[in-house]
Parts: C-alpha cells; sequence; structure tokens
C-alpha cells in the first residue's frame, strides 16, 4: 500500500512541477498517438464508408479481414514494422526505425482495421430507408454520404476512442519499433516498463496514473464533441 | 445551429496537426541524416546495441549524455540482451555494440563484422537466492558445485532464458556441472531483463545468476542475498566495438569510432570507476581500458 501512496505522490509532485522530463515524455506520447490516430481515421473512415455502402465479390473477405484486424497484437504489428524499417530491410534506407515516424506508422496500422470496423458498422445500421428518402430527394452521392456521416457521428466518434485507446495503451510496438530512446521516443508505456525493470516502482506507478489522465482528458474532449446535441 | 461542434472538431483536429508539426520539428533528423549520408559525411545519429545491464543499471544514463556532449552525435541506445544485440550488428542494424559475452563476440570479430573491438569494464556474476538458503549453497567456492546442489535440492531457480549474455554464462556453467537444465516446476525461464528476472525470483523465492551491477541497482526491492561470488570464472566482462562499415550500406562509422574511443578514454574509465559509490557505497564497474582480458581478477 505504500508503494501506491509513494506512486500518487510522485505522479502529484511531477504533475505540479511540469518535471521536464516527464512533459516531454507527454507532449510524446501525445503526438505518436494522436497522429496516428489522426491517419487511422483518414484512412478508416473512407475505407469503411466504401466497404459499407458498396457491394462487389470479395467484399465479405476484406470485412472479415478489417474484423480481425481490430485484434491484431501489437507486437506482431511491431516486429514486421521493424523487419520493413531496419537498416537490412526494404525500407532501411529510410533511416526512420526507432524515430517517433516509425512509432506513428506501426500504431496507425493498429489503429486503422479498428476504425474502418467501426465505421462499416455504424453505416451499415443506418435504416436502408434513409438512403432510398435522400436519393429520392435528389441527393448527389457526396452529399448523401456526408449525410450519413453526420447522421452515424455517435457510432463514428465512438471509433475514434477505440483507435486512440488501443494506441495510447500499447507497448510492444513501441518498443520494437521505437526502442524507448530517452527524450526521442520514450512514450509513457515503454517509460513504465522500464522503470519497473529498472525497480523503481514508485516512478513506474506515477508514470501510469499520468498515463491514464492524458487517455482521459483526450477521450474526455472527445466524448464533449461525441455528445453534444448540435448536429440534427 | 451546429457551429459549436464544428468549432470543436475544428479545434481538435488543429492540435493534432500542431503536435504533428512539433513533432516534425523536434526531430528534423531522418531526412537531414539522409543528405549527409549522401554526402558520407557525419551523420547524427548512431545507434548502439547493448545489454539491460548497462540500462537497468543507471550507467548509460551517466555515460550517454557526457558522449553526447563531447560529440555532438545522438545515440539511439537500444537495450535488449547480449545475443540480440550481437544479432543486429550481425545484420549492421547498428553502428556500434556494447556487450558482455566474450565467447560470441569472437566469432563477431573473427567474421570481420565487429571491428575495433575493445575491452571496456568488467563487474562480476554473483548468485542470489533466499536467505534461508534451502540448497546450502552459501559459501561454496564454485558456482557449478552452487548450481548442482541447487538442482540436486529442487530448489527454484529462475533462469533469463533470453540467449543474453547472463543467459549464455548460466548456461556455460550449468554445463561445467555436467547438468542440462530442464524447464519446470523448479527451472523457469522469464525471457525477459536482468531487472524484470530479479523481481520475479523475488516474487518466487528462487536462486537465479545476476550480474552485481543491476542486482545492487535493484537491492532496494529486494530481499534475495548474495550467496555465491568471486570464482574468476564468474567475471563478468564487458566489451565495445563498431560494426565494420564495409560489410553493410548505412554504418555511421565515424560516430561509432567516436563512441568506441569515448569508451575507453580516461576520463570516461573515471566516471566509470566512480558511478555507483554514491548510491551503493561501492562502484558497480571495475574500468579495465589497456589491460588483457587474462589478467583480469587476479
Amino acid at each position: 500500500m505504500e508503494l501506491i501512496w509513494d506512486g500518487l505522490v510522485k505522479a502529484i509532485i511531477e504533475l505540479v512541477t511540469l518535471d521536464p522530463g516527464i512533459t516531454e515524455v507527454a507532449l510524446l506520447t501525445l503526438q505518436v498517438s494522436g497522429a496516428a490516430t489522426l491517419i487511422s481515421v483518414l484512412i478508416g473512415i473512407p475505407l469503411g464508408s466504401v466497404l459499407a455502402l458498396s457491394q462487389f465479390p470479395g467484399r465479405n473477405f476484406l470485412v472479415s479481414i478489417s474484423n480481425f484486424g481490430m485484434g491484431l497484437p501489437p507486437v506482431v504489428v511491431g516486429l514486421w514494422v521493424s523487419i520493413f524499417l531496419w537498416r537490412s530491410g526494404p525500407l532501411g534506407f529510410l533511416n526512420i526505425i526507432y524515430t517517433p515516424y516509425a512509432m506513428i506508422i506501426a500504431q496507425a496500422v493498429i489503429a486503422s482495421p479498428i476504425v474502418i470496423s467501426f465505421t462499416l458498422a455504424v453505416i451499415q445500421q443506418i435504416n436502408p430507408q434513409l438512403r432510398l428518402q435522400l436519393t429520392a430527394l435528389g441527393a448527389n452521392r457526396t452529399q448523401m454520404v456526408w449525410t450519413l456521416l453526420k447522421e452515424t457521428k455517435l457510432g463514428l466518434l465512438a471509433a475514434v476512442m477505440a483507435g486512440f485507446g488501443g494506441v495510447i495503451s500499447e507497448v510492444g510496438a513501441s518498443m520494437m519499433v521505437g526502442g524507448n530512446i530517452k527524450g526521442m521516443t520514450r512514450v509513457f508505456t515503454t517509460a513504465t516498463v522500464m522503470e519497473v525493470s529498472k525497480g523503481n516502482f514508485d516512478i513506474a506507478i506515477a508514470l501510469s496514473i499520468l498515463l491514464m489522465l492524458l487517455a482521459y482528458s483526450v477521450t474526455a474532449i472527445l466524448t464533449a464533441i461525441q455528445q453534444g446535441r448540435n448536429i440534427r | 445551429m451546429f457551429s459549436k461542434t464544428k468549432w470543436l472538431v475544428l479545434t481538435v483536429a488543429f492540435l493534432i496537426l500542431l503536435s504533428l508539426v512539433g513533432c516534425a520539428n523536434k526531430n528534423p533528423k531522418p531526412a537531414e541524416e539522409e543528405n549527409k549520408a549522401a554526402e558520407g559525411n557525419k551523420t547524427a545519429d548512431i545507434i548502439l546495441a547493448t545489454t539491460t545491464s548497462t540500462q537497468d543499471s543507471g550507467l548509460l544514463d551517466v555515460l550517454i549524455p557526457e558522449f553526447e556532449k563531447q560529440s555532438g552525435y545522438k545515440v539511439k541506445t537500444i537495450a535488449v540482451g547480449t545475443g540480440a544485440a550481437l544479432a543486429m550488428g550481425e545484420k549492421g542494424d547498428a553502428d556500434v555494440l556494447l556487450v558482455h559475452a566474450p565467447a560470441d563476440e569472437k566469432k563477431l570479430v573473427d567474421s570481420g563484422i565487429g571491428i575495433n573491438y575493445q575491452l571496456v569494464m568488467h563487474n562480476d556474476f554473483i548468485i542470489i537466492g533466499p536467505k534461508d538458503d534451502p540448497a546450502k549453497i552459501s559459501g561454496l567456492k564454485t558456482a557449478s558445485e552452487a548450481l548442482k546442489k541447487i538442482a540436486e535440492s529442487g530448489s527454484m531457480f529462475i533462469s533469463r532464458g533470453d540467449n543474453s549474455g547472463t543467459h549464455k554464462k548460466e548456461l556455460r556453467i550449468w554445463k561445467s556441472a555436467g547438468i542440462t537444465p530442464k524447464v519446470g516446476a523448479t527451472y523457469q525461464e522469464t525471457g525477459q531483463g536482468m531487472g524484470q528476472t530479479l523481481n520475479i525470483a523475488e516474487q518466487k523465492s528462487g536462486y537465479t545468476l545476476t550480474d552485481r551491477a543491476t542486482y545492487l541497482a535493484q537491492k532496494k526491492n529486494l530481499s534475495l542475498v548474495i550467496l555465491v561470488e568471486g570464482e574468476k570464472s564468474l567475471l563478468n566482462i564487458y566489451h565495445v566495438m563498431q560494426v565494420n562499415p564495409e560489410k553493410f550500406a548505412n554504418i555511421n562509422a565515424r560516430g561509432a569510432q567516436a563512441f568506441v574511443e569515448f569508451m575507453v578514454s580516461p576520463d570516461t574509465q573515471k566516471m566509470i570507476s566512480t558511478f555507483g559509490v554514491d548510491k551503493y557505497g561501492q562502484p558497480l564497474f571495475t574500468p579495465d581500458e589497456g589491460k588483457n582480458e587474462a589478467d583480469l581478477g587476479k
């Protein structure tokens, strides 16, 4: 119990004093996971919409792949992204292994299937009558998709939150492709693993509390947008 | 009517973009690095593949910032087991290695991949275990006797099991004891770094082989005590080497050479000799620059 107390005290001290080392870790965590989520949204919402609204051979297979991808283990993603980005790998010339860019790529791979599958599910769930009605009202394809996306705001924001939650909490991929380099690729999860292996349990607890605070803050903002009653 | 939501969405998008820009600004290296590498000039980063013990003991936290200040290179430290570190060197995925499994290191040097191979420092391995010492190994002269007794008494032994320098050393001791350990109820492999393995041994009240530095750094959390120490074969010797730039593309040879030179420079050796004294009352490593490996421990 004393350990938890020590960790709590440490977390509060670090938060109040804005410890520069911790601030750096917090910012990087937000940047990497925020960028990865943004990319996965840019990929996932269009792809999910297309999958939901069209019929073509092989569609069901793609949908099952995306649904399977929601549970893609981060370490597997980390390993494969590493193999490609290592200097000895096919993309080694890019020189981005052990940089935040590599982490963003890995996290975007993890989050994209989540966003695709959520988007697909919420758009498919809309009453088909609505689409019929919109077409009858003379909506063109863009107008229709836009209306459907607005109609599914609740679900789409859930997709964003699930994607963000998935990547800010993962450690396997970040550790492998980022390397937990101090001041460069050290994020909350990898720092926590390291402090545990160093035996600094109080610092590890403090980090875990700060990570949860950060994740909650972002989710709270997204929830505020989701629950806003302004769109009709 | 939905202007408020629009604003919120815009704000969030803006914040994310801002953070992306910040991200890009803070790490302008990859592009810069590529240009420089193309010119065959000094690149900004070196990749150091090393063992978990140098990170978990805190030594690198002291040495790396000093090296970065002196040389202007940025070090990407990848702390893995020695087996993995050597493999990274073998594939040209690292520029410089700081490792502690001499027998395996020699293979890399003989194959021409490891060059500028230098002795840096040593400490020693110790066998630790629960205070009541069920296998009665306390004070035994040799590690192989100790492992034999642990096996015979059916006591729990926690192995790294990760192909690290410490794990390789442990396997060698089992071999000299004439025992082939089998994973089971009393011989367990963690597959993790030394720090984490100590935590597990502590929770399971098991015996384990550890380097002294990580043990001292973790001692505040441990009730396990040192039971066998001092045998010459328990020396834990660290070497540094650079990866031969003629064998692979993209190796930062100058940075690697600078790091090797830094590790054996008198100032660094002095820092190593005093590292840990303030915290643990004794140094965690003994600097060995210029010594003969065969003379260590005499």
